[in-house]
C-alpha cells in the first residue's frame, strides 16, 4: 500500500526467479548494460575513417530543412520531388521549419497529390493501380479473417479502412461520370 | 531488380526497380537474404508519415550479402554477410562522437529532429529500404557488421531493430532488481523489451495487449503475467490494482502511434491524420507507472503534435526517457545473451512471406490475422 513506507512484496524471490527465467539477472549491473549511460564518448571505434564525411554528389536540387545550415554529406536520392506534390514539398521545406505545424500538413497533402496523380498517371500504363491486389485483401480468404478478429476494439475502426482506400476511387469514379454526362448533354 | 513499392495508403506492390547504384565512396550495395516488416512500416502503409513519397521500398530490417562495395570502403568484402542496423549514421558528427548513432546529424537532410533509417518516408532521408532484392548501405564502414557464422539469418534480422530496441527500451527504464515493469504492447518489441526486463533484474514483468494470442506468446516467450485491456473497464486502475495501489516502477511503451483503447485518440491520429500519432498507450504509462517512476518509450510517433497527458507526468515526477535505439550499441551484449541460451530472437517470427507477396504481408500484419506477429519477407521465391 504506498499509504506506507514498504514496498508490496513480490510473489517471487530472487532465487526462484533465476531457476525459472533463462538469464535472470545477468545485467543486473549497470556496467553491463550497453547503453547505461546513453550518452558516451569513450566508446568503442565506429569503423569511421574521417572527421567529416566526403560529400555525396548532388544531382538535382535536394530539398532539406531550413534547420539544417547545409546539406548533409550523404542523403537518400529515392523519388525525387516532381510536379505539383514536388512543388507543395520544396515549398514546405524552403519556408517552414520542423517546428511548425504547417510544414507536416503540407507533406501530408502532397503525399495525396502525389498518390492521386501516380494512380492517374498507372492508367495510361499496361499495369495500373489495382486496390484489390495492392491492398492484399484478397489474402482475407486464407487468414482467418472472423476468428482473427474475435473480440478486438480495432473492429470498430477497421471499416473506416475500407473507406480510406475505396472512397477517393468511388469519388473519382462518380466524378469521371458527371464529366462524361455533363459533355455528353452538351452535345 | 523487385522490390516492394508504396503506391498511397493501405497500398504496396512489387515493381522493377534499377539494382542500387554506389553514390558515394563509403556506400555498399547489399543483396537482401532477409527482411522484415516493422510494426512502424505500418505508420508509413496507413499514409501517417509526412512525405512519405510513391514509389517509395520500405523495410528497415535487413540482413544480406555484400554485393559492391565503394572505393573508401575498408571493413567489408563483397561476399560478406551482415546485419545493418536500421539507422544510418556516419560514427563522427557531434551525436555519433557520444552514442546516440541513431541521431546522426549527417546523413538526413530533410529534419534535424530525426535521424537516417532505411526505407521510412523522406522525413528520415529519403532512403529506399530492403524490401527489395538489393539495397543501398550508406557508411558501410560504420553501420554493418559481419553476422557470425553461428548465427542465423533469421536472428541476425532481428538483431537489426526489434530485439535491439526492446533490449535498448528495458536499459532506458532504468530497472533495479525487484522492479515491477510493466509493458505495454505485445508485438516483437514489447516481447524482446519484457525478456530484457527480467535479464536485469526485474521482479515481476506483466505485459498489456487486446490481442489474446499475443498475450500467450508473452506468457511463453517473455514469461510475463498478462492483462488483456479489453477484458477491464480501466487500464489504469487495473495496473494499480495489480501493484498494490502503487504504479509499476517502470513502464515501457512499446505500443506507438496506432495505439487503439479510444476511440477518438485513434481516429484522430491514425485515420485523420490530425495527432502525430494517437497517444493512448503513452497516456496509460504516464497515468499506470508510480510516482517516482520511469516511462520509456519505444514506440514510433510522427512528428506533428500529439494529446499527452503531460500535466499528469510532471506532477508525478515522472522520468520520460526514449529514443530510437542505437542498435549495433547492444550487439556485442545480445550476441553473449543469445550464445548463453538466453533467448532465441526468431522465435517471434510467425510468416515467411515471398517478396512478390508483400501486399499479403502488409495486409495481414495491419489487420493482425492468422495469429501474426512478426512476418519475414523472403526475395528471390514466389
Amino acid at each position: 500500500m504506498p499509504y506506507t513506507a514498504s514496498k508490496p512484496p513480490l510473489p517471487e524471490t530472487p532465487e526462484q526467479l533465476r531457476a525459472r527465467i533463462p538469464g535472470w539477472g545477468a545485467d543486473l549491473d549497470p556496467a553491463d548494460r550497453p547503453s547505461v549511460p546513453r550518452e558516451r564518448s569513450d566508446l568503442p571505434p565506429t569503423g569511421a575513417h574521417w572527421d567529416f564525411p566526403d560529400r555525396q554528389e548532388e544531382t538535382y536540387p535536394r530539398e532539406r530543412s531550413i534547420e539544417h545550415e547545409m546539406l548533409t554529406p550523404v542523403f537518400g536520392t529515392a523519388q525525387p520531388p516532381h510536379g505539383l506534390s514536388g512543388a507543395i514539398r520544396r515549398y514546405s521545406y524552403e519556408r517552414f521549419s520542423e517546428g511548425r505545424a504547417a510544414h507536416w500538413l503540407l507533406l501530408i497533402a502532397a503525399d495525396r497529390v502525389d498518390a492521386a496523380g501516380a494512380h492517374l498517371r498507372s492508367f495510361a500504363t499496361l499495369r495500373p493501380d489495382n486496390p484489390v491486389t495492392e491492398t492484399g485483401v484478397l489474402s482475407e480468404l486464407h487468414r482467418h479473417p472472423v476468428a482473427s478478429r474475435r473480440g478486438r476494439v480495432d473492429v470498430r475502426h477497421q471499416p473506416l479502412d475500407a473507406l480510406i482506400v475505396a472512397g477517393p476511387w468511388i469519388a473519382g469514379g462518380a466524378a469521371a461520370f458527371a464529366l462524361l454526362r455533363a459533355l455528353r448533354r452538351r452535345r | 531488380m523487385r522490390a516492394m513499392v508504396y503506391r498511397g495508403p493501405y497500398k504496396v506492390r512489387v515493381e522493377e526497380k534499377d539494382v542500387p547504384a554506389i553514390e558515394h565512396p563509403n556506400d555498399a550495395v547489399v543483396r537482401v537474404a532477409r527482411a522484415a516488416i516493422c510494426g512502424s512500416d505500418l505508420h508509413l502503409y496507413h499514409g501517417m508519415m509526412p512525405d512519405t513519397r510513391i514509389g517509395h521500398t520500405f523495410g528497415h530490417e535487413f540482413v544480406g550479402v555484400v554485393e559492391q562495395v565503394g572505393p573508401s570502403v575498408q571493413n567489408l568484402q563483397v561476399g560478406d554477410r551482415v546485419m545493418v542496423p536500421f539507422t544510418i549514421y556516419c560514427g563522427t558528427c557531434f551525436f555519433c562522437a557520444r552514442g546516440l548513432y541513431s541521431n546522426c546529424h549527417n546523413v538526413n537532410p530533410n529534419a534535424t529532429a530525426v535521424g537516417g533509417i532505411y526505407g521510412y518516408s523522406h522525413t528520415t532521408g529519403g532512403y529506399d529500404g530492403g524490401q527489395a532484392e538489393y539495397v543501398r548501405v550508406p557508411f558501410a564502414d560504420v553501420g554493418p557488421s559481419k553476422i557470425p557464422d553461428w548465427l542465423d539469418d533469421e536472428d541476425a534480422l532481428m538483431m537489426t531493430d526489434a530485439l535491439a530496441t526492446g533490449y535498448f527500451g528495458a536499459q532506458l527504464a532504468d530497472i533495479v532488481e525487484g522492479d515491477t515493469v510493466v509493458v505495454l504492447g505485445a508485438g516483437p518489441v514489447g516481447l524482446f523489451a519484457a525478456r530484457s526486463a527480467w535479464l536485469m533484474g526485474a521482479g515481476r514483468v506483466i505485459v498489456v495487449d487486446q490481442l489474446d494470442y499475443r498475450l500467450e506468446k508473452a506468457r511463453e516467450f517473455a514469461f510475463a503475467e498478462t492483462r488483456n485491456y479489453t477484458h477491464y473497464d480501466d487500464i489504469v486502475v487495473e495496473m494499480k490494482k495489480a501493484t498494490d495501489g502503487l504504479g509499476a516502477d517502470r513502464v515501457i511503451e512499446a505500443v506507438g502511434a496506432e495505439a487503439d483503447g479510444n476511440l477518438i485518440q485513434h481516429v484522430t491520429a491514425a485515420k485523420l491524420k490530425l495527432q502525430g500519432g494517437s497517444p493512448v498507450a503513452l497516456n496509460w504509462a504516464i497515468d499506470g507507472v508510480r510516482k517516482g517512476g520511469t516511462v520509456s518509450v519505444m514506440g514510433a510517433y510522427g512528428p506533428m503534435f500529439s494529446a499527452v497527458k503531460f500535466g499528469d507526468a510532471m506532477n508525478k515526477g515522472l522520468t520520460l526517457r526514449m529514443n530510437q535505439a542505437p542498435a549495433k550499441r547492444q550487439w556485442p551484449r545480445l550476441l553473449e545473451h543469445i550464445q548463453a541460451g538466453y533467448l532465441k530472437p526468431s522465435d517471434v517470427i510467425t510468416h515467411r512471406i515471398p517478396l512478390e507477396h508483400i501486399a499479403e504481408g502488409y495486409h495481414v500484419m495491419s489487420a493482425k490475422l492468422d495469429g501474426c506477429i512478426k512476418p519475414v519477407i523472403v526475395p528471390g521465391t514466389d
